[in-house]
């Protein structure tokens, strides 16, 4: 395909998925189920087709990029303080690599949910959310800047909470999607405010640019890179890792994870194994350039990722849900990706998110075949002996729990031995690697024991689980109890699966358990193969591998020079460990080094001891001195069966100081804020008392007295009218004589006037 | 027939005048003063006889002045009469009404 044409091609990898959501959202109702999973799986598959093209031509010809839609700017272009922010998608090495493992992960996902999700009463909106999730994931790894990563960031905590909680008449599992949903917004603040602090920085720095676009930004860092400022490089670089805590589930933001299983088992093998757990190292890696200055960040980086990893692989050996199991070994191989990218080998750290998409969606698949094999149930000590009923199940889920525990010449091994190799020689971090080094060790031989122990107690021994007949047993005060298999596999597909199983709500199985068909099993099988075959590519140089030689351009392992104390001087180029290298120079092989040689060979040799060791406490000795060990420890038991409480710890701290911070306020809104109002409206009633007294006394007082005055005037006159005849007589007589009086005084005046 | 002839036309003008005016206080301070309904008319009937003296005489005495006197006595003397007629009846309702032809009873008009 040549370049104009992929170009315009490249939109449709994450709009495909979109539209496919559209369509099943709006007229899913109106489809049939085929048509519905046909159409979901059909967008993706188109996807992963343009990403293997796309694929072809970065190989041959080098990056490529679409044409720039312009979305928002400020200033007019004629002023400094322009700012322009396009939607662009630009496919380099490394994004070429999240596109294929995210398109055909999620095809084979989507393939094995027609599946899995075969009598689900919402089929077509499960669907449009699987595309959906797929299409923002796609504009998260393909944006050629950093705000269309965070829009795909933001959406794929959505699909993930919609996805999460889609069996929501459970509480339970609504809760989930809601503690999915708000822990990662705690992240995402941390991220934004990283991001925000970046953008100033950046903006504000003589040479810089106002930009959020990854490759003026990288271009930036390496102009400027000696003039920045570490210590502010430092605390965007852990804000923004914060972020990615809370994206892929690291301390402190991982508590979301386990509970998480609470949705389907192929989102949960999509979502939170392979994809959107991701984000965060892919971010990381993205953001090689800035983390490559700063040994601080990088140090952080390292050291939460190896404390992830060794907390979680603790945590995974005491669980009995097998979802939960895999949860918790998810946790803690993205700390080892985490600890890849820490110490600056993020190739490495991409190789091992490569080759864990592939195992542990295989186990997550596997995981979901087993789950409906057993008719729902989910707690290992209810299975066994399933390498019977469900072979091919079982070899699939064989393969993959070899290839996490990192035998050789399995995927697993390649990357996680890359990565502690990386960890051992690096010379990046503030403390030595070697600490980090131990972590991922620790935490590898933890994995390949739970592994095993899932992969003993699952598909060996007996069924511990009665078939048929179970029922009678029961006192029958389920409403679900009825001989017709699958309708009860409605109420519980309604209901959705808990992540543990009361002992008195699942009887014996109704039918032995079956291998599952042909959608489900196929994409077990390919992921197996990829689990076995996959890791050819990131095998180290000296053995033909050329993954990191591949991503070089884009991501180069990071050297951090320590010339004096307090003052490092960054260079993004060359590698550490291994010969001198120029970027774009294919290096000079001269073999491995000694140390890696017996770290492989150490690591390979713990492995295998972790599995021959919990095959005999499991297999061998049915598990005995395990109960031993419980019994004798039983504190330390329940400690770590229940995650260390830290949900707990969370509970009575964060949770409880924002409940009491609610209570303050509304206490405040209450007294102070309706008080005022209340007050208000006080003030003006009483207001109106006062002015009516006024009204009343004063004004009409005085209306009063006037009518007083009259009437006082009217009995002071009236007194007149006594009714005597003789005073009348009398006054008339008086008036006559004034009356005569002062006619005589007018003639006289007369007279007197006439004589003058 | 002239002044000359009359013998009263030896008393000069003020002569009658002054006895008109007495009759005329007389009558008025009987009005004024007595309690019985009828001796207050008959007080009203002494002003107006003192007032008709008064006509008579300045018929009389002034010659100029015709008989325009005698003939409005004439008529007061007619007035009197009925207005005499009218009074005494209301003195009957009075006396009808309260007992007495007192005129201290009757205030009913006061307020």
């Amino acid at each position: 395909m040549d370049e104009k044409t992929l170009k315009i091609a490249l939109w449709l990898v994450p709009l495909l998925p979109v539209g496919g959501f559209i369509l099943n959202l709006f007229f899913g109702r109106f489809m049939h189920k085929l048509a519905s999973s046909a159409l979901a799986c059909a967008t993706v598959g188109g996807s992963a087709v343009i990403a293997w093209l796309t694929f072809f031509h970065v190989k041959a010809d080098g990056p490529i990029q679409t044409d720039a839609i312009q979305w928002f700017y400020t200033g007019d272009g004629k002023q400094a303080l322009t700012f322009v922010v396009d939607h662009l998608l630009r496919v380099d090495q490394l994004t070429c690599v999240m596109m294929l493992i995210v398109t055909n992960v999620a095809f084979l996902i989507h393939l094995f949910s027609v599946g899995y999700m075969a009598e689900e009463k919402r089929y077509s909106r499960y669907f449009s959310y699987l595309n959906l999730f797929t299409g923002f994931m796609l504009m998260l790894v393909m944006s050629g800047n950093l705000l269309g990563m965070f829009i795909g960031w933001e959406g794929v905590g959505l699909c993930s909470y919609l996805l999460i909680g889609f069996w929501f008449e459970k509480v339970e599992n609504a809760s989930a999607g809601m503690k999915a949903f708000i822990v990662n917004r705690i992240g995402d603040l941390a991220f934004t405010v990283g991001l925000l602090m970046l953008f100033c920085y950046i903006g504000t720095l003589p040479g810089g640019a106002w930009t959020v676009d990854l490759k003026e930004l990288a271009g930036i860092f390496a102009k400027q890179g000696s003039v920045m400022d570490v210590g502010i490089i430092t605390t965007i670089g852990i804000l923004m890792f914060l972020g990615a805590t809370g994206k892929s589930a690291q301390i402190p933001l991982y508590v979301w994870l386990p509970d998480a299983m609470a949705g389907p088992t192929p989102v949960s093998a999509l979502i939170h194994a392979a994809t959107m757990v991701t984000a965060g190292v892919y971010m990381v890696a993205r953001m090689n350039f800035l983390y490559s200055m700063s040994p601080g960040a990088l140090t952080v980086v390292a050291l939460v990722g190896g404390a992830t990893a060794l907390f979680a692989g603790t945590i995974g050996v005491a669980q009995n849900d097998i979802k939960k199991v895999l949860a918790y070994s998810t946790v803690s191989q993205l700390g080892f990706m985490f600890i890849g990218v820490g110490v600056g080998a993020y190739s490495a750290g991409i190789s091992h998110l490569m080759t864990h998409a592939f195992f542990k969606a295989c186990l997550f698949l596997g995981a979901g075949s087993v789950i409906m094999g057993m008719h729902h149930q989910q707690d290992i000590r209810k299975m066994g002996g399933l390498r019977k009923y469900m072979p091919i199940t079982f070899v699939t889920f064989a393969i993959a729990s070899i290839a996490i525990a990192g035998i050789p010449p399995f995927a697993g091994f390649w990357s996680k031995d890359e990565i502690l190799w990386k960890a051992w020689s690096t010379k990046n971090l503030l403390i030595p690697g070697q600490i980090i080094w131990l972590m991922g060790a620790i935490a590898a031989a933890f994995t390949a024991f739970y592994m095993t122990r899932l992969v003993v107690k699952t598909f060996y021994g007996e069924l511990r689980t009665p078939i048929g007949g179970g029922h009678d047993a029961l006192a029958g005060a389920h409403g679900h109890d009825d001989a017709h298999g699958h309708d009860a596999h409605d109420a519980h597909d309604g209901g959705g699966h808990d992540d543990h199983a009361a002992p008195a709500e699942h009887h014996g199985l109704e039918h032995p358990p079956k291998e599952s068909p042909w959608t489900m099993t196929l994409p077990l099988v390919v992921l197996a193969i990829l689990s076995v075959v996959g890791g050819s590519i990131c095998t180290p140089h000296w053995i033909r591998g050329d993954f990191e030689h591949w991503l070089h351009d884009v991501c180069p392992d990071a050297a951090v020079k320590h010339h004096e104390p307090g003052k490092h001087e960054m260079s993004a180029a060359g590698l550490q460990g291994h010969g001198p290298a120029a970027p774009g120079k294919p290096e000079e092989h001269h073999g491995p080094a000694a140390m890696e040689i017996i770290l492989m060979v150490f690591s390979t040799g713990v492995a295998i001891g972790a599995i021959a060791f919990a095959w005999i406490v499991y297999r061998k000795k049915e598990g005995a001195p395990a109960e031993k060990f419980v019994s004798e420890h039983r504190e330390l038991y329940e400690l770590v069966r229940d995650k260390y409480r830290v949900d707990e710890l969370y509970e009575n701290t964060v949770i409880a100081f924002q409940l009491g911070a609610n209570e303050a306020c509304a206490r405040f809104d209450n007294a102070v804020i309706d008080g005022a109002v209340n007050g208000a409206g006080e003030a003006g009633a009483s207001t109106s008392l006062y002015t009516g007294y006024f009204d009343n006394e004063v004004v009409d007082g005085g209306v009063n007295a006037v009518a007083k005055a009259a009437q006082a005037a009217g009995r002071g006159t009236r007194s007149i009218q006594t009714g005597n005849i003789r005073t009348y007589i009398a006054a008339s007589v008086i008036g006559g004589l004034f009356v005569i009086a002062f006619f005589c005084l007018w003639m006289m005046w007369v007279t007197q006037q006439g004589g003058k | 027939m002239n002044v000359a002839d009359f013998s009263f036309t030896r008393h000069p003008l003020e002569n009658m005048l002054v006895l008109s005016a007495i009759i005329f206080c007389a009558g008025l301070y009987t009005v004024m003063t007595r309690k019985n309904a009828v001796s207050i008319l008959m007080g009203v009937e002494l002003i107006l006889n003192a007032a008709n003296i008064n006509f008579v005489a300045f018929s009389q005495y002034l010659p100029s002045a015709g008989i325009h006197g005698g003939v409005f006595s004439v008529f007061v003397i007619l007035l009197a009469a009925a207005e005499a007629a009218v009074a005494l009846a209301i003195i009957i309702g009075i006396y009808q009404n309260f007992g007495r032809a007192d005129v201290d009873v009757a205030d009913l008009m006061k307020e």
